[in-house]
């Protein structure tokens, strides 16, 4: 019988992996709202509803996990018992902070001289470091099953995660009159 | 009872039987109701052959109402009986109403939202709003000749909950059954879509009397995604009225005028502004009670040169939702125009610039949510089958909890697709701990203080433990009218603590009970009959979804004995039914529900499974 805790992946009928099939993701998860959506119970009885509502909000975390790509590799170790955010693994490379720094000043002088067109720049820029991260981390996790080096690389991928979400603030601002 | 099995799931094995829903968009400035007829989704007009019920209500001091048309037309002169716009006070406080003072009503300031002082007793704008939905609601059950088994009521996207959960307690007052609350643009989203087949990305700009909101939704194949929303929930059409206003005041050299002239100049430039739509100049003319006369001419340039901040302050939400979604302008492959105050052509060339492309505005703008609702009403009755459209819809605003210091955590971000739950742990602070207090908010800010306040309570009970041994879960659960509930549970020595919150600005069942028998004091109703005909819709909607369960399920799913068992409730039930007892009624629907929740459980197994059979299912142990 179907249970709760059956992983993200086998919900979908998906084989654990980092890279995935974005489309195949998009049908599965098209085709089982299609079955189980509380919509498809608003007529129904009390104890359907309700279980409909579960699955749905059980279905919308795992699509929620498996698209993005930072909580995907995170959820794909934490299912081999690596912990990669855990407070105790904070040690980063020392080349990694210092273009970290960078990065923050650039953030920095955009912000204060109001340059939208540097914060543009800095927007593809911090994108294509984060998909050249996405493919160490589906080299490391899917080929070399390398767990503990993933982990670094999934830190990384946070701080450029956090990073560009501070670039879209900063946008939003000068956007905001 | 036949036995037949169901090869196809969804089909009702129930003699085919019209079930009367419709869709209602309770609108700041109108609203409507609509209903499929004939598998077409239609307006339902008055009997004045009249689409529109202006949202107007005005009170007498005997405690009846006049809603619609006669209410506008008195608003100049009882003023501070004839509410205009209540939408706007829907879910808020005194301190949420930048313009009170320049309102003709006596606002109280009552915990949660703010009431209204009228010759007929202090009201709450949900009762406001229940008034409206009752006329629509009788001219519904007029035109369609019966009973409505439900309604979906439409709420801006950028509402927050206290909005929402207003307006469905609003219903609940009306005597209706809300099968959904529905987002605007999604309902316009469905009307649009279903009617020109349209796949990819679309934008739904939605300016409305009182409130503005912008989605961005992705059609694909029957499926309607909301990938952001955004937008402004006091920005209007009003607001351009109430721009022409002041003008008005300043070019006649007025100050202070009564509330029975501004009640009638508001009239006025709602008038010319709607003129401006079709003239490039119009003329406005007014005596007012002193008798001084107002006549001006208003172009169009003059027009959009004052309500120019007003077109740019809908941008912003653009953008917004645009990143949100990670898209760019061009990515858009249609916008819907949708509400009244979209007729304006400065609206349409702005929206167009932004988006580049001319905006798709071959729906009426007044009637396409409502249309939109009435067919997602129809679905949700049941009268379709399951090869039906699907909305994936989302949550406008950010929900967290209060931490240390004032800030906020966030634990479901906005944009989440509903409906949703998710968990997080908290810790104490101190030594000893023994309660921990839970403040949940709605908003963007990392403040406290700057995101709106839902709900307060206390999780008491907490065994004493040194600081940060304890563990509170608190998990936050959004349904799918995207209405939010919170509970709190010790989760560290195995005792539980559980407290369910419904937010502080809801309705509490007995206030809602306190003011229908208020309402039934003037009509004359039977509180009783009227309790007994609620249970009896009920028992009856359990009585047919279990008779369609055991149809197509009864066979694979259950042992004869289980069967047997849910037949023998179902049974019960029907005896009950048949009967005036309503204590009978409420026992039987009762027992007939826990008696099949294994039976659904396992149907809703059957379901997934279904679902996954065509994909890859080898590492499945289905």
């Amino acid at each position: 019988m179907l249970d709760f805790n059956r992983n993200h992946f086998e919900l979908f009928g998906l084989s654990p992996a980092f890279a995935l099939s974005r489309e195949s993701l998009e049908r599965a998860y098209r085709d089982i709202q299609a079955e189980i959506h509380p919509d498809r119970f608003a007529h129904a009885g009390e104890a359907e509803q309700r279980l409909a509502m579960q699955w749905t909000a059980r279905v919308n975390e795992a699509y929620q996990t498996l698209r993005q790509p930072f909580e995907r590799a995170r959820y794909l170790l934490e299912l081999q018992g690596v912990h990669a955010m855990d407070a105790r693994n904070t040690a980063m490379p020392a080349d990694f902070l210092v273009q970290q720094m960078e990065w923050r000043e650039r953030l920095e002088e955009a912000r204060t001289a109001k340059d939208f067109a540097a914060l543009q720049r800095m927007e593809s820029d911090t994108r294509a470091q984060a998909e050249r991260l996405e493919r160490q981390l589906a080299e490391l996790l899917d080929e070399r099953q390398d767990y503990v080096q993933a982990a670094e690389v999934l830190r990384k991928y946070r701080f450029m995660d956090k990073l560009r979400l501070e670039i879209d603030q900063a946008m939003e601002e000068l956007d905001t009159p | 009872m036949a036995l037949l099995q169901i090869a196809e799931p969804g089909l009702s094995t129930a003699p085919h039987e019209h079930r009367l829903a419709v869709g209602i968009d309770l609108g700041t400035t109108n609203s409507l109701v609509a209903t499929v007829r004939n598998g077409i989704a239609v307006v339902l007009n008055d009997e004045h052959g009249r689409p529109l019920l202006p949202s107007v209500v005005r009170y007498h001091r005997d405690g009846s109402t006049v809603v619609g048309y006669e209410a506008q037309t008195q608003a100049s002169r009882d003023p501070h009986n004839t509410i205009v716009s209540v939408k706007r006070f829907m879910g808020r406080g005194l301190k949420d109403l930048p313009d009170a003072t320049t309102l003709p009503y006596q606002f109280v300031d009552a915990p949660g939202m703010v009431q209204i002082k009228t010759v007929a007793g202090v009201k709450s704008p949900v009762e406001v709003s229940a008034e409206i939905l009752k006329v629509l609601k009788a001219r519904a059950e007029a035109a369609l000749g019966g009973e409505l088994i439900g309604a979906v009521i439409t709420v801006p996207a950028y509402f927050d909950d206290a909005q929402r959960q207003a307006t469905k307690d609003a219903a609940r007052l009306a005597g209706l059954n809300v099968l959904r609350l529905l987002n605007e643009p999604t309902a316009a989203a469905i009307a649009y879509g279903l009617d020109n087949a349209a796949e990819g990305i679309y934008a739904v700009y939605d300016l409305g009397g009182g409130t503005f909101d912008i989605s961005i939704l992705r059609l694909t194949k029957g499926v309607f995604e909301v990938m952001a929303t955004n937008g402004d929930s006091a920005l209007g059409g009003d607001d351009f009225d109430r721009r022409i206003y002041c003008w008005m005041l300043e070019k006649s050299g007025l100050h202070a005028i009564g509330d029975h002239d501004k009640a009638l100049l508001m009239g006025k430039a709602r008038e010319a502004k709607e003129a401006l739509t079709e003239h490039p100049e119009v003329r406005i003319t007014a005596v007012l009670s002193g008798g001084e006369l107002i006549d001006l001419a208003l172009t169009e340039q003059a027009f959009n040169d004052m309500t120019e901040s007003l077109v740019a302050k809908t941008l912003l939400p653009c953008r917004k939702a645009l990143r949100d979604a990670g898209l760019r302008p061009d990515d858009v492959k249609g916008v819907v125009m949708v509400g009244g105050s979209t007729r304006i052509p400065r609206i349409q060339a702005a929206v167009g610039e932004f988006f580049g492309q001319t905006p798709l505005t071959n729906l009426d703008p007044d009637k396409v949510v409502a249309l939109g609702a009435a067919m997602q009403a129809n679905v949700l009755a049941g009268n379709k089958g399951q090869d039906d459209w699907l909305l994936l819809d989302v949550v406008p605003l950010s929900l967290g909890i209060e931490t240390m210091g004032g800030l906020t955590e966030k634990i479901i971000p906005r944009n989440s697709t509903i409906p949703l739950a998710r968990a997080q742990e908290f810790t104490t602070y101190k030594d000893g701990q023994s309660a921990m207090a839970i403040h949940v908010v709605q908003g963007e800010r990392e403040l406290v203080a700057d995101c709106r306040s839902l709900a307060r309570f206390e999780l008491r009970g907490i065994p004493p433990m040194v600081a940060g041994a304890a563990r509170i879960r608190v998990t936050f659960q959004v349904d799918a009218d995207g209405l939010l509930s919170v509970t709190a549970r010790e989760m560290s020595t195995g005792v539980e603590s559980h407290v369910e919150v419904k937010p502080s600005y809801g309705l509490t069942d007995d206030e809602v009970a306190r003011m229908l028998q208020d309402s039934y004091a003037h009509a004359q109703d039977d509180m009783a009959a009227r309790n007994l005909a609620e249970a009896k819709v009920d028992g009856r909607r359990l009585a047919e979804a279990t008779r369609n369960a055991l149809a197509e399920d009864g066979d694979n799913l259950l042992t004869a004995e289980e069967r047997a068992a849910i037949e023998s409730l179902l049974q019960a039930l029907e005896m009950a039914l048949a009967g005036d007892d309503l204590q009978a009624v409420k026992r039987a629907t009762d027992a007939l529900n826990k008696g099949t929740v294994e039976f659904a459980a396992r149907r809703m197994d059957a379901s997934v499974k279904r679902a996954l059979r065509g994909h890859r299912l080898e590492e499945i142990d289905v």
